[in-house]
């Protein structure tokens, strides 16, 4: 599933999606920063409520198919244009990391 | 032969918020590079935890990476406060970072042990008071 076919779905919104095209493996789920950056495998979407800057060196830099801020979690406007000009995608839904990964595993 | 392609590259200290600027740079340059994939992922994950971590504890560094037929060098060096005890700094989950880069999501006591993980030869070089020197490398054959 591409991660513009997930932001189609009823459960998510596009926040930015620079590179819809992007293929989805899998998914990994959390807030520590050097956590998520040693064991997020490339093209899995990751689930987070962080909402700093920081999340997007680590999405580019582990390589990851897309953010998904869970639980409604909201950007600065910055944050988001800088997404867009690095390339990353982030998807947002209003449910939780649990419901998320749910829904994502009868969709995947 | 022998080919050495080297990139510096200097680490703001004080702009917390766009560290990872310097990792992000040498992806992009081992992607013109045409190194696959998984060689790139492994350079930028160690290089960022050293780049944060030259950030929250050292107030920035300078990084130089080395792109040789061989291998992949990566050398971060700071003048900061210095590591203490490298064995315990090594384990996972020892941290000793404030509460407020707790707050951004860093400071799990990974970042070391990433960087070991990630890469094929790590040395640490450091004096209490004086900075760290870290070395690392990521073997192309």
């Amino acid at each position: 599933m591409t991660v513009k076919e997930l932001a189609n779905t009823e459960l998510f919104s596009a926040v930015a999606m620079p590179h819809g095209e992007r293929e989805i493996n899998g998914v990994y789920i959390g807030d520590l920063l050097s956590w998520v950056m040693g064991r997020a495998e490339a093209d899995n979407a990751w689930i987070t409520i962080m909402s700093n800057n920081n999340i997007l060196a680590v999405a580019a830099l582990a390589d990851t198919s897309c953010i998904i801020l869970a639980e409604g979690v909201s950007l600065e406007d910055s944050i988001v244009k800088t997404a867009e000009e690095k390339g990353i995608n982030i998807l947002k839904s209003e449910k939780n990391a649990y419901e998320i990964s749910v829904a994502l595993s009868s969709m995947l | 032969m022998s080919e050495v392609l080297n990139f510096h590259f200097v680490v703001n200290g004080e702009d917390f918020t766009s560290a990872g600027q310097a990792s992000m740079m040498m992806k992009r340059n081992l992607r013109q590079l045409g190194m696959p994939p998984e060689i790139i992922r492994q350079v930028s994950i160690a290089m960022y935890e050293g780049e944060i971590n030259m950030v929250i504890h050292a107030g920035g560094g300078e990084a130089d990476v080395n792109v040789t037929e061989e291998y992949i060098e990566i050398i971060l060096a700071d003048k900061g406060p210095g590591i203490k005890d490298i064995e315990q700094a090594m384990q996972e989950g020892f941290s000793t970072a404030t509460d407020s880069i707790r707050s951004l999501g860093f400071g799990a006591g990974m970042g070391l042990p990433n960087m070991k993980r990630y890469t094929d030869y790590m040395d640490i070089d450091s004096e209490v008071g004086v900075g760290t020197t870290i070395t690392m490398r990521i073997n192309l054959q």
